[in-house]
């Protein structure tokens, strides 16, 4: 019984990684297509995430199939949990990055507009932050994931400086608004990837010591 | 206090996982003392029974290491730990069943309701009136089925018709049998199912109204249908009547209890709400046990 759960177990966790993997990958791709005005590459993003979205359902039918067949308790009910939950933002975070590569195709940034230096570091952070979270779901590693929730205000600091230069560029160039929009659109779903790096960090936190650290700041 | 010299640990224990055992566990194995982790919350609960560094041999050989542990009242609390580990043995402690065994000595108390067990002027017999008890293997006395419930009164010198008909009404409601057998209150009990048996063993104990209801794990010898019928009697008794289980079966002991003890070896490891224990227990060696890992 018990090492079958341990098979199983493990698979799920290799399962949810590869969700990551791709996941992680999508972001980088629709960044990189947003930056270069890539609509190549902001195609295949798109396309991409029907991918995730099926590995999505098949990762929470093993989940519930756990559930059904085992009853896991303890440290095993934790992880199966978690793992539901971490799916879930994964699966948002695939489609925030299909929203990013939308822009990338859509948006008419050939109109001179410079993207501001802050869109680039809030996207670079925000990266760092799913890579960190998925690490420490790896490793299990509770510490990393509290470096991860603190991140995340860096994040919103840096969204709110995009928001501001937006605003006043809307303001003195009208006929670059559209472009504007398109960076601030960008921006939020940046600011959205970082709190589902968040949330999965606070799944880590979760299931390796049992304490629901979510709406609790500043505790971490 | 005398050392237990001829207990060696199951070399399973030591030779197949010791990393995913955990360090007590280990030193259990090995024959050291370790703390027990007793959370707060079991403490803040009014206690019907108070086992007070409890030890326990059997001839040379030492069955329980001082083990302390408030038992909570009208609470169910389970005791798990993997065979040997002395769960039954406490239990019948509890009861002082084992005074009918050769060679047993103990050292500690346990006091009921505030009174020692274990104080040589205690009547064993008054004590035993006091509790109830259900065994594995349900174990109806070859009479009807009323009087079967109704024994522990008669024997008391009741005679009153009407003060044991309700007796034996009240009693079987409480074990959920009523409805099944009220028709056929003087049939031989021993017609009954096994399931059904072993609601009547609980009907009789808690026709005697105990201070507490021992129950050894009640349901090993029944199906599952039978099974799921006693566990939700135990939930009933839930409230007003103070419970201490022994189960070899993890999952009974989530759905039925509202402490869980974790036994292993003679000693108690933690004990704390079923709901902590069973979704993040205090000890890795715990959590080894209930998620299967070991034992």
């Amino acid at each position: 019984m018990a090492q079958h759960i341990e098979r199983q177990l493990a698979q799920l966790k290799e399962r949810i990684l590869h969700i990551g993997t791709l996941v992680e990958e999508a972001i980088a791709k629709s960044i990189t297509a947003f930056i270069n005005r890539d609509k190549k590459l902001a195609q295949r993003v798109m396309l991409n995430d029907d991918e995730i979205d099926r590995m999505e359902v098949e990762v929470e039918e093993e989940c519930l199939k756990i559930f059904a067949l085992y009853q896991p308790v303890a440290a095993d009910l934790r992880l199966v949990v978690s793992v539901l939950k971490i799916n879930n933002d994964l699966e948002r975070i695939g489609d925030l990055a299909k929203n990013i590569a939308k822009r990338a195709s859509s948006v008419a940034l050939t109109d001179g507009v410079e993207l501001p230096p802050e869109i680039l570091a809030m996207a670079t952070l925000a990266q760092e932050m799913v890579r960190e979270s998925l690490e420490a779901v790896v490793n299990s590693d509770s510490a990393l994931a509290r470096r991860v929730r603190e991140e995340d205000d860096a994040v919103d600091e840096f969204r709110r400086q995009v928001r501001e230069m937006v605003l006043a560029g809307i303001k003195a160039e009208t006929e670059q608004v559209e472009s504007l929009l398109g960076i601030n659109a960008v921006s939020t779903h940046i600011e959205r990837i970082a709190d589902m790096a968040t949330n999965i960090a606070e799944d880590v936190i979760y299931m390796v010591e049992g304490d629901i650290v979510r709406h609790r700041a500043g505790d971490a | 206090m005398p050392r237990d010299t001829e207990q060696t640990p199951p070399a399973a224990v030591l030779n197949e996982q010791p990393a995913a055992v955990g360090d007590r566990l280990l030193a259990v194995a090995n024959g050291e003392d370790i703390p027990s982790e007793v959370h707060d919350r079991v403490r803040e609960e009014t206690p019907v029974l108070e086992i007070d560094r409890f030890s326990l041999w059997y001839g040379r050989k030492q069955a329980i290491h001082s083990v302390s542990m408030p038992i909570p009242h009208n609470q169910v609390t389970a005791l798990v730990g993997p065979s040997g580990c002395g769960k039954s043995t406490l239990l019948k402690s509890v009861n002082r069943l084992n005074d009918l065994v050769q060679n047993v000595r103990i050292t500690g108390d346990m006091r009921l309701n505030g009174d020692s067990i274990y104080d040589p002027r205690m009547d064993v017999i008054d004590l035993r009136k006091r509790m109830g008890m259900v065994f594995q293997k349900p174990n109806p006395f070859p009479m009807s089925i009323y009087e079967n419930v109704v024994y522990a009164l008669r024997i008391d010198g009741e005679r009153n018709r009407g003060v044991l008909d309700e007796a034996c009404e009240v009693s079987l409601r409480g074990a959920a049998l009523w409805d099944e057998v009220k028709d056929r209150l003087r049939d031989s009990a021993l017609g009954l199912s096994g399931g059904q048996q072993q609601r009547l063993c609980i009907a009789r104990a808690i026709a005697a109204e105990p201070e507490v209801l021992l129950l050894d794990e009640p349901c090993s010898a029944l199906d599952p249908i039978a099974t799921g019928k006693v566990e939700d009697l135990i939930q009933e008794l839930r409230g007003r009547y103070s419970v201490l289980m022994v189960t070899h079966n993890m999952q009974q002991a989530s759905r039925a209890s509202d402490y869980t003890a974790f036994m292993y070896l003679g000693r108690l490891v933690e004990y704390g709400p079923t709901s902590d224990i069973f979704t993040k227990p205090i000890l890795r060696e715990t959590e080894s046990y209930v998620t299967g890992r070991f034992g």
